[in-house]
């Protein structure tokens, strides 16, 4: 298929992989000298990366010597469980047609998912884009129309354009329950963890688009890290792991764009305009794993308040902690590998995950479940072996 | 008569007598149901004259929408339990209806219906036998469930089951994954994707014959509805103690579907299939199956996916086109499309 076997050709594969192999020996050789045997870091933090890591196998055709840290940057993933319970009571009105992302339907809340809510006689609907919402709000005018609004920089601008596009045309039953979240100050709550030793970044290609390079210059200048802006197919991210380490081996630390034919310097104006215009940044917010990060999420603006879900209904805001015994903030940090975590395929598996990132299918749990031998895995735990792990032991 | 069904149309009265008549019984038209009894009756010595072992089965079919390209619910209640009957070896006979349908139904969309289900049960060779009429509230049901069940005939000789599969067998499938499910998203308008997908709902019992003919010893043969092909080579691999190996580039998929699932974030290996079935045979006897299997109408794009082997271990290993191996489990829950 046009535009997507191109990037995922086998032998272009086989030759990065050894350019990574040789950039690898090299860092690892200079460390050496330097007394330094830890194995490099590397976070990619977007969940649609961690996904083509895990369908195409990618950790098995990297060295020994390279661990990859499956990033916080899944949406779905870090939908807090007291916002999932506002949602299911929103959604439980009578008056409400509530509308979602598919992939939302399934985060548990701390009595039940949406999916649960919708067997229980809620009148949930999953959509493909906010604009179906608004469709659906035109069409029944005696109902009140809330979308679940989710996601990073990726789908603010959808969401703004719909907003704005029902003021035009004087739409009063269409509401957001608007749990967006950015980017940059998660990326600054793991940088600022002492715990955390990433050696390089795979940044969001899509939030990036929106966005553009200028924002991730902070990781390069006050953290220190090199960073490259990855697209999502296999290739791509084998591209980038050989930016990040030219960089480290070449001691540079920069913002560079891997993914350029999407990306551009600048990001998208109009669309970084639509989300100046509707949305502000909220002093808080809280991310399931991470727990609460100052700015990270932004809220409706109060010039169009009456677009704004937790305005027009009252929603309980309750922060629910996950349960005792997850260890999601652990393995967000790259602290310990998603096997290691004592919950993994025990208590927490994809049909009743009690972390975030056992929800989503893009969340590193989820995929190591979906893609790993889970027994071997959890022999491995027991053993208390580390290092790493293939996908059959 | 009313042009939609009404709650007479299942109370039993002239109505329901009428609706019986002229719309089941004079387009199924056998001479079982032209006696109007509640049973229909097969004189067993007959039965006995075409097999050794009856195979008995039932599914429902409840698909939204009732129509959507390249077959609707009367095509699918048929194929679908002709299909059932088939992957056991048998030759399906006689099959059952039952239909349950929501009060406001347009009775010339049932008509359609009906008129489907009798061109594929002729298609397929079977009789449909003997059947129900309910008629529910309106909101109690989606506009029309059908409920078939299935007899056929099992050969002497034909031994197929999933506990079946031997290391160095060949993997077959007969044609393009996907179709159905693709078909399906697409013709719920919900996309609004412009392509020309169509499902790949067939009767499967034919080539099944044509199969057992140049390889009596098929050691399992499932058709790859609900779950894909991912989840009936879970199923083998479970029951035979095998690992079933498939190599990605030897897939067929249509291109059309493959862009559906980029987009949406799905996995062709998990959706569903309606004409599709997958078989594990000796491999000496592969090649010369999928020549046949190839010029038979239901097979024309067969094709070798795969083997079992041993090791690593029990379950489904896939090598990608990219060069790597990962697992194929079975899938939580239903699959969902992404956020981004």
């Amino acid at each position: 298929m046009k535009y997507v076997d191109e990037f995922r050709d086998p032998d272009t594969a086989r030759k990065l992989v050894q350019q990574i192999q040789r950039l690898t020996n090299s860092i690892m050789a200079q460390r050496a000298e330097a007394g330094n045997t830890r194995p490099l870091q590397l976070m990619e933090f977007c969940g649609g990366h961690t996904h083509t890591i895990f369908r195409y196998g990618i950790e098995q055709l990297l060295p020994n010597a390279i661990e990859l840290v499956h990033g916080p940057g899944c949406p779905v993933c870090v939908l807090p469980r007291g916002r999932v319970d506002d949602a299911v009571a929103l959604a439980s009105r009578p008056e409400v047609i509530f509308t979602t992302f598919g992939d939302a339907m399934r985060v548990p809340g701390s009595k039940k998912s949406l999916l649960q809510a919708k067997a229980d006689g809620a009148d949930i609907r999953m959509v493909y884009s906010p604009l179906d919402a608004l469709k659906l709000a035109k069409e029944n005018p005696e109902r009140e129309v809330i979308f679940f609004a989710l996601g990073f920089e990726t789908t603010m601008p959808s969401t703004a354009l719909t907003l704005l596009q029902a003021e035009r045309q004087g739409i009063t039953n269409f509401s957001l329950f608007c749990n967006h979240i950015t980017t940059v100050p998660t990326i600054e709550a793991i940088l600022g963890d002492p715990d955390m030793i990433l050696d390089g970044f795979l940044a969001p290609g899509h939030v990036s688009m929106v966005i553009g390079e200028a924002p991730f210059q902070f990781v390069a200048e006050e953290f220190h890290k090199p960073l490259v802006i990855t697209g999502f197919e296999p290739l791509d991210i084998l591209q980038s792991l050989t930016m990040v380490l030219m960089q480290i081996h070449d001691g540079r630390t920069e913002v560079e764009n891997q993914y350029k034919r999407v990306v551009q310097k600048q990001g998208n104006s109009p669309g970084q305009q639509a989300i100046k215009t509707v949305f502000e940044i909220r002093d808080f917010f809280e991310l399931r794993g991470l727990g609460s990060v100052d700015h990270s999420g932004v809220r409706i603006r109060d010039a169009y308040a009456r677009f704004d879900a937790e305005r027009k209904f009252p929603v309980a805001g309750l922060t629910v902690t996950d349960p005792a015994g997850c260890q999601c903030g652990e393995v967000l940090k790259g602290l310990i590998r998603p096997w290691q975590c004592r919950q993994f395929g025990e208590q927490c598996i994809p049909q009743t995950p009690m972390g975030a990132l056992m929800v989503s299918s893009e969340g590193a749990c989820a995929a190591y479940y979906q893609y790993s031998d889970v027994q071997a895995l959890k022999i491995k735990r027991h053993e208390g072996s580390g290092g790493k792990e293939r996908a059959f032991t | 008569m009313s042009d939609v069904i009404t709650l007479a149309h299942g109370s039993g009265g002239k109505a329901m007598e009428e609706l019986i008549r002229t719309v089941f019984v004079s387009t199924f038209d056998n001479s079982e149901l032209t006696n109007m009894e509640d049973q229909a009756r097969f004189d067993l010595a007959e039965l006995q004259q075409q097999g050794h072992r009856l195979a008995f089965t039932t599914d429902s079919y409840v698909v939204d929408p009732l129509f959507f390209p390249g077959g609707d619910i009367g095509k699918l209640a048929v194929t679908g339990t002709v299909n059932d009957l088939a992957m056991g070896g048998a030759k399906p006979l006689y099959l059952s209806c039952a239909f349950i349908i929501e009060e406001g139904l347009p009775i010339d969309t049932l008509k359609k219906v009906v008129r489907s289900m009798q061109d594929t049960a002729r298609e397929a060779g079977v009789s449909i036998v003997t059947g129900d009429t309910k008629v529910v509230h309106k909101g109690s049901c989606d506009k029309l469930f059908i409920n078939t069940a299935g007899v056929g005939v099992i050969a002497e000789g034909v031994n197929i089951r999933a506990q079946g599969a031997q290391v160095g067998d060949a993997i077959i499938i007969n044609g393009y994954l996907g179709d159905h499910g693709a078909a399906i998203v697409d013709a719920r308008g919900d996309l609004a994707l412009q392509n020309s997908i169509e499902s790949d709902c067939q009767p499967l019992n034919d080539l099944v014959q044509t199969m057992l003919a140049v390889c009596p010893d098929i050691h399992c043969l499932r058709d790859a509805t609900r779950g894909g092909l991912a989840t009936v080579l879970n199923e083998f691999a479970q029951a035979s103690d095998c690992c079933m190996q498939v190599d990605e580039t030897k897939l067929p998929i249509r291109s059309e579907v493959r862009g559906m699932c980029e987009i949406l974030g799905l996995d062709p290996l998990y959706l569903a299939n309606e004409g599709k079935l997958v078989a594990v045979v000796p491999s000496a006897a592969a090649d010369q199956l999928i020549q046949t299997m190839q010029n038979h109408s239901a097979g024309c794009h067969s094709a070798i996916i795969g083997h079992v082997t041993a090791t690593p271990k029990r379950g489904v290993l896939m090598t990608t086109g990219f060069g790597s191996q990962r697992i194929v489990d079975r899938l939580v829950g239903e699959q969902l499309p992404r956020i981004c």
